[in-house]
């Protein structure tokens, strides 16, 4: 067992800046999405009826020419479903297909197999259906006029915040629209199912969540959840849109491959699948504020409501974290956070980055500009004066905040990014410029991290080495970009201090990694890191009884091998040893968040196992003739903890910080009169492309962070709260508008701010001076 | 003529058969066909960029490399062309430089776009364009992404340098000089028929004997009839392969841009024009759609949103019109007839456009707005022309797009101009006018209240910029921090 110097010296992979382990592969075209697997022989195709209607009976479903059309192998509606017509995630009020009664413009109504996809799509359009219309609810305003709620209106308090207010000696109220935003994950909805023995099926996937893809297909089929083999090896993104309204796509070919005994593939059209999928909540918030003379909060009321579409799916969440983040990083002192959940005839809005906590953020920082301006300071020095650990530590929901870092971090930015002298510039800019002014604003993030469903915080891992120290990594999360594979292998490598290349990483697969939670609310590396160090700890810990048996002694896990007292000998070495002496290499890692629950029905306890912290500095500028308008330079902070991976942090970072740019000012959704989605393209809906990318755009991770909690090494989630920096765009933007009036009154501005809306906005304030 | 689409791909030449469905789309025979799966499939509609392939194509003794999207590409089109997809480049293991830039730079997150991004920027490098960041926003403004927020991207586009990899285009100008088609091609499937004349004067006969034929030029339109609108096309008439449409003629006093000219090869002599010109053509689609789009197709459709008829119309543009032998020449704006209907007959076909060239001294102004800077279609549209005589208004042109179910001049506006002195507020009156020039609609872009408003603040805006007012949010940099 002499040492064979082969092992190569070794840095540890952990806190480095590694590329994501699909990057070769990604950019030789060779990393295989769900269309892109051969596809196997007797394939079916499935194209969907939608429902042309927002609300109605329907009278007439006649799918006589579309079974007779050529190319057809079945036709699908409710009356094929051996199970429950329901692929809710769990409130059981959501229909594959409509049956009797549609709820929505593009709610599938039936579907067809066919030979070819083009054939299938001929067939559909034969269908005949007629309907008899019912009032539609089609926006939050009429939902709330219609008193059109998917559960009762939730409230949540500390102290009495409208007493509060009505003591201050300084009181504002106001109110935000705040749109809302389509996924637009490059990849669109697909799956293929391919049936094997005994009513077995292998469902491939593009899901966030392939344990609830199993459970929604076993209760569609009235079938065990053992029999459905759900696997994904990546996303061409997901952003919360695969969570759970990727689920009606694979149940549908897993039904059609369930009748017709023919593998199934469904793969939505770009159009279908903006019409067909929900998005994130658009909001509808009033806010009231009491504060003193330095803007020092007395207490805060917020008034939010929310489009849920026509059924439940996530709603109900959503709008708890809005409610959470009602606060963002402010002791409110009291609060009053009232949430309607409203029922509307659209598609059901679901999961999006954030999960309701952008839109919770967005009216605190509107106040708060408001606040600033009517006493005439520095938005800045109000944020300052009211964060937590400066103004007070508890939240409206009875947790007290015990990390923040937001004092330090926007104290820090302010700073480097030379915020009071460019303060100055702005205000001298825009003395001297009618047409185009500028805006300029610094906001902080405070995001809680943890499932508010406590017991979605658990995940399992599976890690097998094998006898040549070759290991096979698999746990619950899956890819969807965020790097969530390479963080989880890094952890696995260090664990036994082999080189990451030793570190196969494999596709999800619900038959090797059971029971598991969505990867999402940002706590695919917390969750999946540690179920699978807790994996490597299982198996190290029977090597290690091994080597005191063997060889008399502890040992050693290094970069150069394993030592156990005198001897030294390669990882791979070690573990074949251990194998001839019959020991298990292979374990199944657990893992649940400690120290957090949750009561819902009085809205108290600590949800949150910590938060994460961010800072970003907007400057903008606006075209006042035409609301044109550009972000010009972009300052952010981010606090990750001690970072697993800069590299896949700093892009998590800024393409998140991207994405909300997107929300707040670009990407507008259109329904017209019918209720139909009248933006449901990338010609229409407008993401940001690279020229809408901040010419200066500084980035850094916090140098000082690290997580108070017992997280995997340290490390803080990354994935959704950088959306949420994009806020400063918006108060920027705000600030540019508010300008036209010298700051006196607040600007009518909602979100997303267009050219449009920012030309109605200065026109708005012109007219009230 | 019943003879195969013959193509390169790898470098290597490949043959579809003369019973080629002539509307299969390059993106489904690579994905579906030639099983080539690294091309994906974002919107099928031409503006995300996930499918962009390379084409090569003989320019006199080179070779161009154009970024196009295969989505939109019939497989017709591919006729005598050289095709790059991302497999050309390289494996894992052995990645192009192009490749390693995008790795190196973290350039990839889900990876769905990434294909697309590669091809983009390979051709950037194959065909010597500039790599400097702003060249490069403009030569990725066609790719969307939307997990990276685009730096690391741009920053693979800067460290994969200008330095194109041209080893190998002697072998490839050979190839394609062997596969230069020696006369058009002409292909039937299931009672469709598809032809691509190699002349005008050919294009024309076959126009005249199939006068319901759908003409095609880039396709960047008539592609989502078939991946959008799902029709069956059934005969098709290309200019593709008419060599003599490709022209772009100095006239003197104005330029002749043939039916074949795509915007990319008029964005040169245009911006010789104007520079407003550049910064139009800089944002009118991606440089994709740019790749095979033709200035003369964007009229004959007809669109009321299209981006290049307002500033063609204040230009005082003209549009030649043949049929058979016999043409005629019509200003353009008077070939808009109504929402969809323009005054082209059947077997006819737009030939070209003819553009005047701006008098030195003219006011001249192109505006676009729409809620996203690049590759958006306008929600308002406009071109202004103003000639000036010491001081005085000669003439005015104003048109616009987004205001009317056509492209349309101003014509109240114009009046209000016309012989009055160049003042704030003889442009007010202008201004002013054009709310009984237009009753703009609203749409999913903009609501009539908007295009209103912003028309007439464009044109005021035209008269600021006279007297010095600032140029506009994109020439603006961030305040010094310190000063």
């Amino acid at each position: 067992m002499a040492d064979s110097g082969a092992v190569p010296a070794l840095k540890s992979a952990l806190h480095a800046p590694i590329g994501h382990d699909s990057a070769a592969r990604h950019v030789s075209g060779e990393a295989l999405y769900i269309d892109d697997i051969p596809e196997p022989p007797g394939l079916t195709h499935l194209f969907v009826g939608q429902s042309a209607q927002a609300h109605a009976r329907v009278t007439r479903l006649d799918l006589a020419a579309v079974r007779a059309a050529p190319g057809v192998v079945a036709v699908l509606t409710p009356a094929d479903i051996p199970g429950k017509n329901d692929i809710s995630p769990f409130a059981g009020d959501d229909p594959m297909f409509a049956d009797g009664e549609v709820s929505f413009v593009g709610q599938p109504l039936f579907c067809v197999v066919g030979e070819t996809l083009p054939k299938a799509r001929a067939a559909a359009a034969l269908a005949v259906v007629e309907y008899e219309d019912l009032p539609a609810l089609l926006d939050i305003a009429a939902a709330r006029a219609a008193e059109a709620h998917i559960e009762p209106t939730q409230v949540m308090r500390l102290g009495d915040a409208q007493a509060a207010i009505a003591a201050a000696p300084h009181r504002l109220a106001g109110r935000l629209g705040v749109g809302g935003q389509e996924h637009f994950y490059l990849e669109g909805q697909v799956a293929l199912v391919v049936p094997g023995e005994g009513g077995d099926l292998h469902v491939w996937t593009s899901t966030q969540h392939p344990t609830e893809t199993q459970h929604v297909l076993a209760r569609v089929l009235a079938c065990p959840d053992a029999a459905i083999t759900v696997e994904v090896r990546r996303m061409g993104g997901g952003f919360g849109g695969k969570e759970t309204q990727s689920v009606q796509w694979a149940a549908m070919a897993a039904l059609a491959a369930t009748k017709t005994r023919r593998p199934a593939k469904i793969r939505l059209d770009r159009d279908d699948d903006m019409a067909m999928t929900g998005k994130r909540h658009d909001f509808e918030i009033g806010w009231q504020l009491g504060f003193d003379d330095d803007g020092r909060l007395a207490g805060a009321a917020f008034d939010f409501a929310s489009r849920c579409g026509f059924s439940t799916d996530l709603s109900r969440a959503i709008n708890d974290r809005a409610m959470f983040h009602a606060d963002n990083a402010y002791a409110l002192q009291a609060a009053e956070i009232v949430s309607h959940r409203l029922m509307t005839h659209t598609v059901s809005n679901t999961a999006f980055r954030g999960f309701g906590g952008p839109q919770g953020m967005m009216a605190i920082e509107r106040a708060l500009d408001a606040a600033a301006w009517s006493l005439g300071k520095d938005p800045l020095d109000v944020r300052l004066a009211n964060l937590y650990g400066v103004a007070g530590d508890l939240t409206p929901y009875g947790q007290t905040v015990t990390d923040s870092v937001a004092h330090e971090l926007m104290s820090e930015l302010a700073q480097a990014c030379a915020y009071r002298a460019r303060r100055a510039a702005v205000q001298r800019w825009n003395a001297e410029n009618t047409q185009l002014k500028r805006g300029l604003a610094l906001t902080p993030v405070k995001f809680g991290i943890s499932f508010t469903t406590t017991h979605l915080n658990q995940a399992a891992a599976l890690v097998h080495v094998y006898t040549d120290g070759s290991i096979h990594l698999n746990h619950g999360g899956t890819e969807m970009g965020q790097g969530l594979n390479i963080k989880v292998a890094q952890v696995v490598a260090h664990a036994f201090q082999v080189p990451l290349a030793a570190v196969k990483i494999t596709s999800t697969r619900t038959d090797k990694a059971p029971n598991t939670s969505a990867t999402a609310a940002s706590s695919g590396s917390d969750l999946n890191g540690m179920a699978a160090l807790d994996a490597c700890e299982q198996i190290k810990a029977r090597l290690a009884a091994f080597a005191r048996e063997a060889y008399g002694g502890e040992p050693t896990f290094g970069v150069d091998g394993v030592r156990v007292g005198e001897r030294h000998m390669s990882f791979g070495a070690f573990v074949n040893e251990a194998y001839l002496a019959r020991v298990s290499l292979s374990a199944a890692g657990f893992y649940k968040t400690p120290d957090i629950h949750y009561d819902r029905e009085s809205h108290t306890g600590r949800p949150f196992y910590y938060f994460a912290y961010g800072a970003a500095c907007s400057e903008v500028v606006v075209d006042t003739l035409t609301g044109e308008n550009r972000v010009v330079r972009v300052d952010i902070l981010h606090d990750v903890g001690r970072s697993l991976n800069p590299a896949i942090d700093l892009g998590q970072i800024e393409g998140g910080f991207v994405q909300g740019m997107g929300w707040l000012t670009t990407e507008e959704l259109v329904f017209d009169a019918r209720g139909r989605l009248w933006t449901h393209a990338p010609s229409t809906y407008k993401i940001p492309t690279a020229g809408d990318r901040p010419d200066v755009f500084n980035i850094a991770i916090w140098g000082p962070g690290e997580n108070r909690e017992n997280t995997v090494h340290r490390s803080k989630a990354v994935g959704e709260p950088p959306l949420m920096l994009a806020i400063s765009v918006f108060s920027a933007l705000t600030d540019a508008v508010a300008s036209v009036g010298g700051h006196r009154v607040i600007p009518e501005l909602d979100a997303p701010a267009t050219p449009e809306r920012i030309l109605a906005a200065v026109s708005d304030v012109r007219s009230r001076l | 003529m019943a003879r195969p689409i013959r193509f390169l791909l790898d470098g290597e030449v490949r043959e579809l058969g003369p019973d080629t469905d002539p509307t299969l789309t390059v993106l489904n025979w690579l994905r579906y066909d030639a099983r080539r799966t690294g091309t994906k499939e974002g919107c099928a509609e031409g503006d995300c960029g996930a499918c962009t392939v390379v084409l090569g194509e003989l320019e006199g003794d080179r070779v161009r490399f154009r970024a196009v999207n295969a989505c939109i590409l019939f497989a017709p089109m591919l006729d005598g062309r050289a095709l790059f997809t991302v497999e050309s480049l390289g494996r894992e293991g052995a990645l192009h430089p192009v490749q390693q830039a995008m790795v190196d730079a973290h350039a990839s997150q889900c990876g769905f776009c990434t294909p697309g991004f590669v091809m983009s920027l390979y051709a950037a490098q194959r065909d010597g364009a500039a790599t400097d960041a702003a060249s490069l926003k403009d030569a990725l403004a066609g790719n969307l992404c939307r997990c990276t927020g685009y730096g690391p991207i741009l920053a693979a586009g800067e460290a994969m340098g200008g330095s194109p990899d041209t080893a190998d285009d002697a072998a490839l100008i050979a190839a394609l000089q062997a596969i230069r088609p020696a006369e058009g091609l002409a292909l039937a499937y299931k009672g469709r028929r598809f032809f691509a004349p190699r002349s005008a004067d050919e294009l024309a006969q076959v126009l005249v004997e199939h006068p319901e034929a759908t003409v095609l030029a880039g396709g960047t339109d008539v592609g989502l009839w078939v991946t959008k609108q799902h029709r069956e096309l059934a005969t098709v008439v290309s200019l593709n392969a008419a060599g003599d449409l490709r022209a772009i003629e100095d006239l003197g006093d104005r330029i002749r841009i043939g039916a074949g000219v795509r915007y990319a090869d008029a964005h040169a002599a245009l911006a010789a024009l104007h520079p407003e010109f550049d910064a139009l053509l800089r944002r009118l689609g991606g440089l994709q759609v740019r790749n095979l789009g033709t200035v003369c197709g964007n009229i004959a459709n007809g669109s009321p949103i299209g981006d290049m008829p307002p500033a063609l119309i204040a230009a005082g543009a003209t549009l030649v019109l043949r049929r058979g032998a016999a043409r005629r020449e019509l200003p353009l704006e008077t070939y808009f007839l109504a929402y969809g209907k323009q005054d082209r007959q059947p077997g006819e076909f737009v030939e070209a456009v003819v553009v005047q060239k701006p008098a030195a001294g003219r006011i001249v102004r192109i505006a676009k707005l729409s809620k996203r800077f690049d590759q958006d279609i306008s929600a308002v549209c406009m071109g202004l022309s103003v000639g000036l005589e010491a001081g005085r208004i000669t003439d005015a042109r104003i048109a616009f797009g987004g205001m009317a179910a056509t492209p349309k001049r101003a014509a109240q506006a114009e009046a209000a101009l016309a012989g009055r002195p160049w003042t704030r507020e003889t442009v007010e009156a202008a201004a002013e006018a054009l709310a009984r020039d237009f009753t703009p609609i609203t749409d999913m872009r903009a609501s009539a209240a908007y295009r209103l408003t912003a028309a007439q603040n464009l044109v005021r805006r035209a008269f600021l910029e006279t007297e010095g007012g600032p140029a506009g949010v994109r020439a603006l940099a961030p305040v010094a921090a310190h000063g």
